[in-house]
Formats: C-alpha cells, sequence, structure tokens
C-alpha cells in the first residue's frame, strides 16, 4: 500500500487541514513511513476474534431522560472566537 | 538545608497534620522554587494567587484537624486538565486563550480533599509525543544532565515530570495514554503510575484517544502514589466508562509485602540492541523481588511486538474524532479569513496554523484508517489485535502470575532535538508501556537505578485489572530495596 501525492491531499481535505501543494510530497513519505510500520498488523491472524471494546464486561450506565443542565448559555459563549446575540457567528453558510 | 518543597507528600501531610508547617508556607516555598526554576520551562501557567488562597483555606481546615490526607499539599496539574478560569489548553496553540468555566471531575476531587494548584504544567501537544517538544510553549528541559547537554523529560507528562523531580511541588497530575506518565517519570527518577482504565475520571480531561487515556499520580515516593491515586479516583457518573466499585483504601493497604507472589517476566521484552545499562536494571529488578520473597517465572506475551503498530491505528483514529471539535467555532482561536472565505476554508486554515506537525500528522493517520474502505483493513484489524493483547495478559494471569516486571523504557532520557528519521523511530520509546494502555492495565514506572552517565532508570510493574493496591506493594518492594535517592544537582 502505498500513497501518494493525491492519496495525501484528499486525506488532508478530509482531516480540513490545508496543507500546501509543495509540502504533499514530504507527506505523503511521512505516511508512507508510518502505515509501513502498521502493515506489521497483517501478520496477525484474527479469525474469530471479536474487537475489544472494554477491559472488564461492564454495562452502560442508563440515567433517567431528563434535562441536568442548561441556562448557561453565556458561559458556552464565553470562549468563542466570534459571539454575537447569544449566538455563535460563522462565515456566510447558505447563500 | 533543603527547603520544604523537597518534601514527600507524605513527610508533608505528617508535619501539616503535627502543626509543624503551614500549607502556606509549604506553597510559598513551592513558588519561589517554580519561579527560580523558569529555564526548566516546565509551569506554563503559574497560579500563585489561587494557590495562596487554597493554601489559607487548608490551613484553616487543618486546623480543625481531620483533614484529608491532600489537604495543603501543593500540586502541579497537566495543561490538558480543565481548570475553571485557568488556561487549559494541551499546550496546543488552538486552544490559545481558551479558559473553561468548568472544573475536570479529577481536579475537583484534589481541590475537595484540599489540594493547592500551583500551576499548569507543559506537555507534548494534545499528549501527542514523547520528549514535550511539541508543545506551543516551547520543551521542558529535564533536571537531569549529562555532562552539558540539555536532555528531554520525556513526554508526554514531560511538565508534569519535571516539576516533581526539581522540587517545583509535591506531586503532579499526568495522563497516560501510551506510556506518557510512567516514560517521563522513568526519565526524571520519580514514580509515575497509570491505573486501571476506568478507575479515574476522564471528565474535564481534553480527550487524545478516549479508549486509552487515563490519568495518575506522578509523585517521590511510592506512598505518595497510593496518597494521591485515592484522590483522584472513583466513579463518576459524568463518564460512562468510569467503573462504579470502591476505592480502597490504597495508602492503608499499602505494606510492600510481596512473600509468596509469583512475577511474570516477559520474554517479548528482551529486545536487540537493547542497551547494557538497561539489561543490568531490570536484572537487579528480578534480584530484588526475589529478595522480597516472589518467585519469578519466565512468561510468554506473544503478540507484543505487534502492539506498538495497533496502537498506531487506534490511537490516531480517536484522536482524529476528538480533534474534530477543534474547528475555530466555539473555542480557541480562528484564522484570519480572508475576503470571501467559506466556512470550510475557515476549518482548513484554523486547523493549519493551530495544530503542530505531530498533531496534524496523527489526526491525518486516523482520519486515513477510518476512511471509506479502510476501515475494516486497519481501524477493525486493529480493534481485534487489541483483543489478543489482552488476552495475553489474561493468559498470564490466569495461569497464577500476580505481577510483571519489565524496563520502562528503552533508554534514559536522550537529548532534546534529536533528529529521528521517521516518525516511527519516536514511536518506539513507548515499546514497554503501551501493551498496558491496549489491555486497560495498571502500570507503574518506579526509579531503580542510575545509567553509566549517572541518569536515572525506571523498572514498570503490570498488574492485574482493578488490583492497584497489590501492584502498590510490588513498586514499593522495589522502592525499599533499590534504594534510589539520586536528585538532579540543581543547575537551573
Amino acid at each position: 500500500m502505498s500513497i501518494d501525492q493525491d492519496d495525501a491531499r484528499r486525506v488532508a481535505n478530509l482531516a480540513r487541514i490545508r496543507v500546501d501543494e509543495e509540502d504533499l510530497p514530504a507527506l505523503a513519505s511521512e505516511f508512507n513511513a508510518i502505515l509501513g510500520f502498521i502493515e506489521q498488523l497483517r501478520e496477525v491472524d484474527v479469525t474469530d476474534v471479536e474487537p475489544m471494546t472494554s477491559v472488564t464486561p461492564m454495562r452502560l450506565k442508563r440515567r433517567e431522560d431528563r434535562i441536568a443542565g442548561g441556562g448557561i448559555a453565556e458561559e458556552v459563549l464565553a470562549n468563542a472566537p466570534d459571539a454575537r446575540e447569544g449566538y455563535f457567528v460563522v462565515p456566510k453558510v447558505v447563500e | 538545608m533543603d527547603g520544604l518543597n523537597s518534601l514527600s507528600i507524605s513527610e508533608a501531610r505528617d508535619r501539616l497534620r503535627a502543626g509543624e508547617i503551614t500549607s502556606m508556607k509549604l506553597t510559598q516555598a513551592c513558588l519561589a522554587a517554580a519561579e527560580e526554576a523558569e529555564t526548566l520551562n516546565a509551569v506554563v501557567h503559574p497560579t500563585p494567587d489561587l494557590a495562596l488562597e487554597q493554601a489559607r483555606a487548608a490551613d484553616a481546615r487543618l486546623a480543625k484537624g481531620r483533614a484529608p490526607a491532600m489537604c495543603g499539599i501543593p500540586v502541579g496539574i497537566k495543561d490538558l486538565f480543565c481548570t475553571a478560569g485557568v488556561p487549559s489548553q494541551a499546550a496546543s496553540g488552538i486552544l490559545a486563550g481558551f479558559k473553561p468555566a468548568y472544573e475536570s471531575t479529577v481536579t475537583s476531587r484534589l481541590f475537595e480533599a484540599g489540594a493547592v494548584m500551583t500551576g499548569k504544567l507543559n506537555m507534548d501537544e494534545f499528549a501527542m509525543g514523547s520528549s514535550t517538544e511539541t508543545s506551543v510553549y516551547g520543551c521542558t528541559v529535564n533536571p537531569w544532565k549529562s555532562g552539558d547537554t540539555a536532555l528531554t523529560p520525556g513526554g508526554s507528562s514531560g511538565g508534569s515530570a519535571a516539576a516533581v523531580a526539581a522540587d517545583l511541588c509535591l506531586g503532579a497530575t499526568g495522563t497516560d495514554t501510551g506510556g506518557s506518565i510512567r516514560q517521563p517519570a522513568a526519565f526524571t527518577g520519580i514514580t509515575g503510575m497509570k491505573p486501571t482504565y476506568g478507575r479515574v475520571s476522564r471528565w474535564g480531561i481534553i480527550a487524545f484517544a478516549s479508549s486509552l487515556d487515563q490519568a495518575g499520580p506522578m509523585t517521590k515516593s511510592v506512598r505518595d502514589a497510593a496518597i494521591m491515586l485515592e484522590a483522584m479516583s472513583g466513579h463518576d457518573p459524568k463518564d460512562s466508562t468510569s467503573a462504579d466499585i470502591p476505592v480502597p483504601d490504597f495508602e492503608g493497604l499499602l505494606t510492600g509485602e510481596i512473600r509468596g507472589k509469583t512475577v511474570g517476566i516477559p520474554q517479548e521484552y528482551r529486545m536487540d540492541g537493547m542497551p547494557a545499562a538497561i539489561d543490568d536494571l531490570w536484572a537487579s529488578g528480578r534480584s530484588m523481588l526475589e529478595d522480597a520473597g516472589a518467585t519469578l517465572v519466565d512468561i510468554s506475551l506473544p503478540h507484543t511486538k505487534v502492539a506498538l503498530p495497533a496502537y498506531y491505528v487506534v490511537a490516531p483514529a480517536e484522536a482524529s474524532s476528538n480533534l474534530a471539535r477543534y474547528d475555530g467555532v466555539r473555542y480557541g482561536r480562528r484564522a484570519t479569513l480572508a475576503q470571501g472565505d467559506d466556512i470550510a476554508a475557515m476549518y482548513e486554515k484554523t486547523r493549519a496554523e493551530g495544530f503542530g506537525d505531530e498533531v496534524k500528522r496523527r489526526v491525518m493517520i486516523g482520519t486515513y484508517v477510518l476512511s471509506a474502505g479502510f476501515y475494516d483493513a486497519y481501524y477493525n484489524h486493529a480493534r481485534k489485535v487489541r483483543a489478543l493483547i489482552k488476552k495475553d495478559f489474561e493468559d498470564v494471569f490466569a495461569d497464577g502470575i500476580d505481577a510483571i516486571l519489565t524496563p520502562a523504557t528503552p533508554s534514559a532520557a536522550f537529548p532534546l532535538g534529536q533528529e529521528f528519521d521517521d516518525p516511527v523511530q519516536m514511536y518506539l520509546n513507548d515499546v514497554f508501556t503501551v501493551t498496558v494502555n491496549l489491555a486497560g492495565l495498571p502500570g507503574i514506572s518506579v526509579p531503580a537505578g542510575l545509567d553509566p552517565d549517572g541518569l536515572p532508570l525506571g523498572l514498570q510493574l503490570i498488574g492485574k485489572p482493578w488490583e492497584e493496591s497489590e501492584l502498590l506493594d510490588f513498586a514499593l518492594a522495589i522502592e525499599d530495596r533499590a534504594g534510589f535517592v539520586a536528585k538532579p544537582e540543581k543547575w537551573w
């Protein structure tokens, strides 16, 4: 499995991280080094093995379906880079 | 004479309770030591005002009697923990300016027990690294030196390790996803413990890889680890993976008594090209446990070799998902946008500017292994390998093994700025520690000797799930016999 520049561009796009065109070859080569390392996993036979889910069997806790918090819009917005009138502000998304 | 800041937690606790010292004096000594140690760059957000206020409250509580063990004890908190009103940015540029409105469960518990926070501590960005060099604040310097060479304190909890080793606080919180408590503890000659996954709540700890992350204490002794772990532990309804089981009185149960117990020595941890000093350390660890009355047995953990590759699928996959929230909308920084930039451009520019190279690399690798067509081939395959790694441990425990002894790291602390041929070379630092995270087990690194250059080395003990108490006894047996008292010579 080898990653080329197009794959690297596609992954960067999926991850929503801007990567300049001139940096793509180096990125692709790093990916190849890491994925080459990961390839070792293929040697392991995992037939009939269930993926691990927890350390010891544990049933997820249930709780009553009721509102437990809220009414703290100001606190929620306090760290926003841009917030106005109780809303997060982002560039226009609908024309 | 050493200052109060060089006390251990248990010594300070006894003297505070006896009224021989005050938390105020103790806290002031730590704050002064931290101020002198700026060149170590361990403390990145000092909180002296909060510390003095907490110390005052602790003294009032101590005066009334019956205060918890952590009451009045100055601790440092890794920057990964959200602390109300105090910068908490996981050493990342993307969280610049972020001040949480809430307190993490771990820090809440510590504060309820009366602990004093002296500041936030440096780390690798989002806990991704083994040298504290990926931090947006710049690297932390190890208080230990080899000649004139500046060394890494390890990572990701490198600021916590350096702060404890240099006596800037009596203990510190760390987090461990692949070795991030145990490796820096080994590199700085302190004790670092990763509890069983689920023992300590993850709520309010900035997430890296949720199925592996676990917080734990970094301290000057095994007894201190027991004291601090107890204060940090316990069920939390806000973390659905936290275990609803009682927290033992870890210090009360601590005896160091391991007579008649069986310790496994995993053959797969004998690596080609391992430095002689590490081999010698491991051999001396075996003698110490034998001297304490334990029986040693060679064991096999056949899937050890594939633990690191499995980790480098699972951890980046979870990281890519966890770090998707940093988009420049709700918190942290947003890139300056050009006229006409749309929301996708905002995301892409913000994340390109805000994340460092290692974080970007791991987020993208994670994105790749989770992307359509590769999910089963990589991610699900790695999760199954993980089940096999866990089974290796279950099998030896079922065969009567009580604990496993290994070196904590493949080398002593390495120089800052060391170039690695590729990212994988750096990842090899975690080779002895990462299996423990994948299996969710408790592990502890105990300082046990010095290498020929006079640098500290640590031994790792791995225990059964939820048996931290027994594991601490093994650790104390090593500590008692190693007689490790070396401290870095103060040059900073």
